[in-house]
């Protein structure tokens, strides 16, 4: 008692030391235990997810950039597609296709363009208010949802692609309709919208809403009331038409739900071809490829924070020994007041135990908050 | 209080040799010990304190053999029975006045901090003059309030005994004065006796002996170990 009341002491009047050896040794310890907590959390998310889609149809390249962007929305950008390749698909008769448009974004979240079948093939279902019905809607992830404070009734403006690009993408105010319950997978951090609505940010479809107006004689005129955004509204919504033939309307990806393990193969088989400009990729084939690279640079790395790991305490040590020096005269005073042989261990003992008990609870604190958030976190991880 | 005879002790390098032939303290008595630099003041307070053991000879203290006691004993003797003054105070910095002065109850073998000492050390802090600054570390405190910090923690025990090494040697000459006013005082109430190291000549009509070690050395007599200051009593 007497022990831990003078290293408490001790500790609370050299607190910027004891807060760094505190720090020190919670990251010391906590690394380890949450990278390895990420690290599994993303495998089984990555590996769950990848097994729950059979085959994903893109352009030909990249197979890891083409899972990756249509499998769990990365950045990873591959070339796209037309819509041919969709009713290709449709035409065989073999499989159910459902397009991916994920070239645009807002607000940090990847807007999905997509069919109903969607949901239905990945098990979505609606939290609070409706599903997509018409033009310019959308459906909120769960996580979107909760990190921009909106739901059904408000609505988000779709960012530039590029700020350049005045012509082709113009922002489109989407109205949310719903916000989806949350799944733990990448579907949370994402917007989803109709395919077609994602063709009208793209600028392939528009509506007339009176930015530019021709007079009787013919006379074009840009309106000087022009908006920053296009709206969809009840009242413009007959206007939006799209131009172009509609087996071109480009297409991020397209992921193919095959009827049987026959029809499947079939597919793969029609894909083989390298001149064809379409491949299909088979997700958990590529993810297992990746999982086993990252998990050979995580051993790697595991060697790595054990080497720093073992640096960081011996200098936590060599700073305790420093410290215990300096107290040397502390030492022989309580030897002549008749301190007993041990005293000196007991509080170095004392001292090292509670600054372990703040290291561990710490530590432990910061593992449980990544466990706590683990699935938010993984899903975060894999949509950047 | 103090009884010792054909007192020996060596260093076990070798080197320094100390040799007393008869020594007696009386309970209650105010002793200084003067003499130059290694003469071996120091070595009787330790010898006197439990920290060192006579090689040879006879030394009782408070009662205690100490030359038959083991190193545990000498430690739960020292806590109970001796009371330590420093020249440089030794404070511990990271405790303040009060806790500073309940120190030897946090580390001493045997003795139990209680309310009992607790009190005993705020009596005795305001007796000394500090009881407004007990909850100040030892850098907020003059030199003078951190030797009567350390006088307190010196007696907070009851001890039969009290060493002073060089006690006043770090204070200026008005403090000196009051210093050990407040420490024989004390010591009075608690009739405790005092053995003090001292190069202060200054200070010595206030002992009631002195013992002048380059003497005491230099002699085989025992009655020749002691001189008594004049104007004061033997």
């Amino acid at each position: 008692m007497n022990a831990l009341f003078l290293a408490f002491a001790h500790l609370r009047w050299t607190w910027a030391r004891s807060l760094v050896l505190v720090l020190v040794g919670a990251l010391i310890l906590a690394v380890p235990m949450v990278t390895q907590t990420l690290l599994r959390g993303s495998e089984e998310a990555l590996t769950r997810r990848a097994e729950a889609t059979p085959l994903v149809l893109g352009a030909r390249g990249s197979q890891l950039d083409l899972v990756m962007s249509a499998v769990y929305f990365s950045e990873d950008r591959a070339q796209p597609i037309t819509r041919a390749a969709e009713d290709a698909v449709w035409d065989s008769g073999l499989a159910l296709p459902i397009p991916l448009h994920t070239a645009f974004q807002t607000n940090g979240a990847r807007i999905v363009g997509t069919s109903l079948d969607y949901f239905d093939f990945r098990g979505l279902e609606l939290a609070t208010g409706r599903q997509i019905a018409l033009l310019g809607e959308a459906v909120l992830g769960a996580q979107v949802a909760e990190r921009l404070g909106l739901g059904p009734g408000d609505s988000v403006v779709s960012a530039p692609e590029n700020l350049f690009d005045l012509d082709g993408v113009y922002p489109l105010e989407l109205q949310i309709t719903g916000v989806l319950a949350a799944t733990g997978t990448p579907d949370d951090e994402a917007v989803f919208t109709d395919v077609k609505t994602a063709w009208v940010i793209a600028g392939i479809g528009h509506g007339h809403d009176d930015v530019v107006t021709a007079d009787a004689d013919g006379n074009v005129t840009a309106s000087a009331a022009i908006t920053e955004f296009q709206r969809i509204t009840p009242d413009n919504i007959d206007s939006f038409h799209f131009h172009g033939a509609a087996e071109d309307y480009p297409l991020s990806a397209v992921l193919v739900v095959p009827n049987d393990i026959r029809s499947g193969t079939i597919l793969r088989g029609r894909y083989l071809d390298p001149e064809n400009p379409v491949q299909i990729a088979v997700p958990a084939e590529i993810v297992a490829g990746l999982v086993d690279r990252i998990f050979r640079i995580a051993t790697l790395l595991d060697a790595v924070t054990l080497i720093i790991g073992v640096a960081a305490v011996a200098a936590m040590g060599l700073t305790l020994y420093l410290s215990w020096t300096l107290r040397a005269p502390e030492m022989a005073t309580a030897r002549r007041l008749g301190a007993g042989r041990f005293v000196i261990l007991r509080l170095a003992a004392a001292e090292i135990a509670i600054l372990l008990s703040a290291v561990i609870a710490i530590a432990a604190c910061f593992v449980v908050a990544v466990i706590a958030n683990g699935d938010g976190i993984v899903a975060w991880l894999l949509a950047v | 209080m103090i009884d010792a005879r054909d007192l020996s002790f060596a260093y076990p390098r070798g080197g320094f040799t100390l040799q007393v032939p008869e020594l007696q303290v009386a309970g209650g008595e105010r002793v200084a010990v003067i003499g130059p630099s290694g003469t071996g003041k120091t070595t009787l307070l330790n010898l006197l304190a439990g920290l060192a053991v006579p090689d040879g000879g006879r030394l009782t203290v408070a009662g205690t053999d100490l030359a038959g006691q083991s190193d545990g004993q000498r430690r739960a003797f020292r806590a109970r029975r001796i009371g330590f003054i420093f020249q440089n105070f030794a404070l511990v910095d990271y405790l303040d006045a009060f806790e500073n002065i309940l120190y030897p109850y946090r580390v001493g073998v045997g003795l139990k901090l209680d309310a009992a000492a607790r009190d005993r050390a705020r009596l005795l802090a305001e007796a000394c003059g500090i009881a407004d600054r007990l909850k100040n570390h030892p850098n907020a405190l003059s030199g003078g309030e951190q030797q009567r910090v350390a006088i307190c923690r010196a007696l907070v025990t009851r001890p039969a005994l009290i060493l002073a090494d060089e006690a006043t040697g770090n204070l200026d000459p008005e403090t000196k004065e009051a210093i050990l006013d407040l420490l024989f005082d004390r010591a009075a109430e608690m009739q405790a006796t005092v053995l003090a190291v001292t190069h202060d000549h200054g200070l010595l009509p206030r002992f009631d002996r002195v013992i002048d070690f380059a003497a005491l050395r230099q002699r085989t007599a025992p009655e020749a170990q002691s001189v008594v200051p004049e104007g004061r009593p033997a």
